[in-house]
């Protein structure tokens, strides 16, 4: 953990973990006997108007593509061959419900072939169709056609992860060259934009060069590439207060994503294996390779990390990361890395109210009155937060919380006020 | 998977840089100590009194209230001891006990309890315990009067009060290096010039004051001074006696840096810490009191919503 330095009259500079010119080997999982994949859709069997397509039992291969619903466009692409034993209702962050489908995994491996045959002439549908749960996660909007609104002009891949102690688009970028060009030659041809920019860091310039893509640089200090930070500092675009960046006509790919892509037209067959950092207690950081789908206890595990009881799991890294409360939990397609800290040290959060101290004014990079938003808050007020003090420019970075001094969940009062306003406008559209 | 390990969950971000509010006020405290010490050492026992029972009776009314309002104590926090011992600073040594407790009654409690607590407070408490003493018992704040038994070695007249009564003519035997040194009658910690300084400097590369407001405040009181001393000399003391006598050194550092009543972005702290000052040596050479700090700070308190509107515009804000 970073500490508050001695000296401090500026705000402190927070630097992200550079990968050296020796890359590590990711250390490889075996496969588990069992994998759960996330489907983004929630589990309604009773009363769908869809016939249900999988149900316990059926076998699968490995490389195939599910669906849960006749019709459906959400998939995963199953990382194991096995048979399916369970199939149940999972609910995420804010909410937000997934269908949770166990697989159990067979002795021997089999190859599913569909998307082999289909590969030989990309398309977007096959992209679209088969490459929506590949390890870096390529978000909905690439493959959107052009058909849906907003267009797409602009795709940006981060070179650079975007939050700290975490290397796998750092190393995906520089294990994998053939990969990437081929990644971003698929890319051009796919979308037919021809404005692919490279967002690398300083030391990772060469490896960035060659990618074919137009290279710019990003500052190594945190949170200098989030997208809206990218937007502005390097793409010179400012993203508007409750506008996207995809309304923007701006796509962020992860590095690892287009080595995905690459790979899955180049080989014939779709990567299922997920790399990431595993941040151990002590702060050392290992390059693991898993399956996705792989429960995280496996992984603690087969990387000798004790697990206790109150320990603190996080999927993602220390700033935007999210914890996780069952060391069943699978890795999936944006899994950057898996934290564990020790219960005995934990950064909680308090009760106590802001002091004013301006700490979060000094650091915010967006550069929000945080003091007075979170003061409106706290009090449920998330209108006047919104109108009067620019709840919408926050980036999300979280660095405001990690120099609190009075240790308040700063990020966290800002998510749900998001996460309220947004119910409310869906509510007032649905009624309208 | 009954058997499930339990872990704690929460949100994001999942590091903290460890300060804490408790170490935030012990190092204010730790700041003032030369001062308070220096002032213990002239002052003798009498202060030693003063400012032990300015702290004691600080946390005892914010545990009081902690407790009559069902809130959790706070006094943990060092906030109510950070508080006492300011409070302390700024009495004379032979403030009678009711004084020191009454007096600290209202900084803890009206002036900081019943908005909430730390955070809440629109002045600083203090300041509003003092300007109530103040306004309510007078002749305890005449410094001349308050310290009339002590002879240190020095002039013991009290040199704001000089300056206001007699005049430039009657400061001639005041130099600066003495004044810096302490060499003054005063407040308890208010007098030595250096100690404060040297605690000043300490708490804003620690960060733990915004230095933009404390080097404006300065600022502030010695350019005033300054085009006073210009206009007239026989009437208006020069800046450095602004500078080092009264409580121009421990309001710039301690008093209007106070988190809560003052500003937190660039500007505003830069209006907010000049503006003090200009109060203060406008109060000192025309208005009726004799030293201006403590109005002048709290009046800033007062514009100091106002001035925080003036903020950078956010990051895609749409006006």
């Amino acid at each position: 953990m970073i500490k508050r330095p001695f000296i401090s009259l500026a705000k402190p500079r927070i630097e992200y973990e550079a990968l050296d010119v020796t890359l590590p080997e990711p250390k490889e999982i075996p496969t588990p006997k069992k994998v759960t994949l996330l489907l983004n859709e929630p589990y309604e069997p009773v009363g769908n108007k869809n016939a249900v397509l999988l149900k316990k039992g059926d076998s699968v291969k490995t490389g195939q593509k599910l669906s849960l619903y006749d019709g459906s466009d959400a998939y995963v692409i199953s990382s194991v061959t096995g048979t399916i034993s369970s199939i149940s209702s999972f609910l995420g962050e804010f909410g937000r419900s997934y269908t949770a489908i166990a697989i159990d995994v067979a002795e021997d491996e089999e190859m599913d072939e569909q998307f082999k045959a289909l590969c030989v002439e990309p398309t977007m549908d096959i992209a679209k169709d088969y490459l929506s749960f590949i390890p870096g996660n390529p978000p909905a909007s690439l493959f959107s056609n052009g058909s849906t609104s907003p267009s797409i002009d602009t795709i940006v891949i981060c070179g650079i992860d975007s939050d700290l102690l975490i290397t796998a688009n750092q190393h995906a970028l520089m294990s994998d060259e053939k990969a990437i060009q081929m990644g971003v030659r698929i890319l051009k041809q796919l979308t037919g934009i021809e404005n692919i920019i490279m967002a690398a860091p300083e030391h990772l310039m060469q490896n960035a060069g060659v990618s074919g893509a137009q290279v710019s640089v990003v500052d190594a200090e945190y949170p200098a590439t989030l997208p809206r930070m990218i937007m502005q500092n390097v793409l010179g675009k400012v993203v508007p207060a409750g506008k996207s960046c995809e309304d923007m006509g701006v796509c962020f790919v992860s590095a690892e994503a287009v080595v995905s892509i690459g790979t899955a037209f180049d080989q014939g067959h779709i990567p299922l294996f997920k790399k990431f950092n595993l941040i151990k207690k002590d702060g050392n950081s290992v390059m693991i390779s898993a399956r996705i789908g792989t429960p995280v206890h496996e992984i603690f595990s087969a990387c000798d990390v004790t697990v206790n009881e109150k320990d603190r799991i996080i999927f993602g890294g220390p700033m935007t990361g999210s914890s996780i409360y069952s060391e069943h939990h699978p890795i999936q397609p944006d899994t950057d890395a898996v934290m564990i800290q020790d219960g005995k040290n934990l950064a909680l959060v308090s009760d106590y109210p802001c002091i004013n101290c301006g700490e979060c004014i000094r650091i915010c990079p967006a550069k929000i009155p945080v003091n007075m938003l979170v003061r409106f808050l706290e009090a449920g007020q998330y209108e006047q937060a919104a109108e009067e003090y620019d709840l919408y420019s926050c980036v999300e970075c979280g660095l405001c919380s990690f120099v609190c001094v009075s240790r308040m969940p700063i990020l966290h009062y800002i998510k749900l006020a998001k996460y309220e306003l947004g119910r409310i406008s869906t509510a007032e559209a649905t009624n309208a | 998977m009954l058997n499930q390990k339990k872990f704690i969950v929460s949100h994001a971000p999942f590091w903290h840089d460890g300060s804490t509010i408790t170490a935030r006020s012990y190092n204010m405290i730790l700041a003032a100590l030369p001062a308070v010490l220096f002032g213990f050492i002239s002052f003798g026992m009498p202060a030693v009194g003063v400012v032990s029972l300015s702290i004691s009776s600080a946390i005892v009314w914010e545990l009081l209230f902690n407790k009559i309002s069902k809130r959790t104590v706070s006094i943990g926090d060092g906030n109510a001891a950070f508080i006492g011992i300011l409070f302390g600073m700024l009495l004379p040594a032979t403030s009678p006990w009711w004084l020191v407790i009454t007096g600290t009654f209202v900084a803890v409690v009206i002036g900081k309890q019943i908005f909430g607590g730390i955070g809440g407070n629109p002045f600083n408490p203090v300041l509003i315990g003092l300007a109530i003493l103040m306004m309510s018992w007078k002749d305890f704040f005449d410094f001349n009067e308050a310290l009339v038994n002590y002879d240190l070695g020095f002039a013991m007249a009290y040199p704001l009060a000089s300056l206001k009564h007699f005049g430039v003519s009657a400061i001639s035997d005041f130099n600066p290096a003495n004044l810096l040194m302490g060499q003054q009658s005063g407040g308890i910690g208010a007098t030595f010039g250096l100690g404060l300084i040297i605690g000043g400097i300490y708490l804003m590369i620690r960060g733990f004051i915004r230095w933009e407001i404390s080097v404006s405040f300065l600022a502030g009181v010695v350019i005033t001074a300054l085009f006073f001393n210009i206009s007239d000399p026989a009437r208006y003391a020069g800046p450095v006696f602004h500078l080092l006598t009264g409580y121009t050194l421990i309001g710039a550092f301690f008093l209007a840096t106070e988190d809560s009543s003052s500003p937190v972005n660039f500007i505003p702290m830069l209006i907010y810490g000049a503006g003090a000052g200009i109060m203060t040596v406008l109060i000192r050479n025309i208005g009726a009191y004799v030293d201006g700090v403590v109005f002048a700070i709290l009046l800033m308190n007062l514009v100091n919503p106002l001035l925080d509107k003036i903020r950078p515009k956010a990051l895609g804000k749409v006006v």
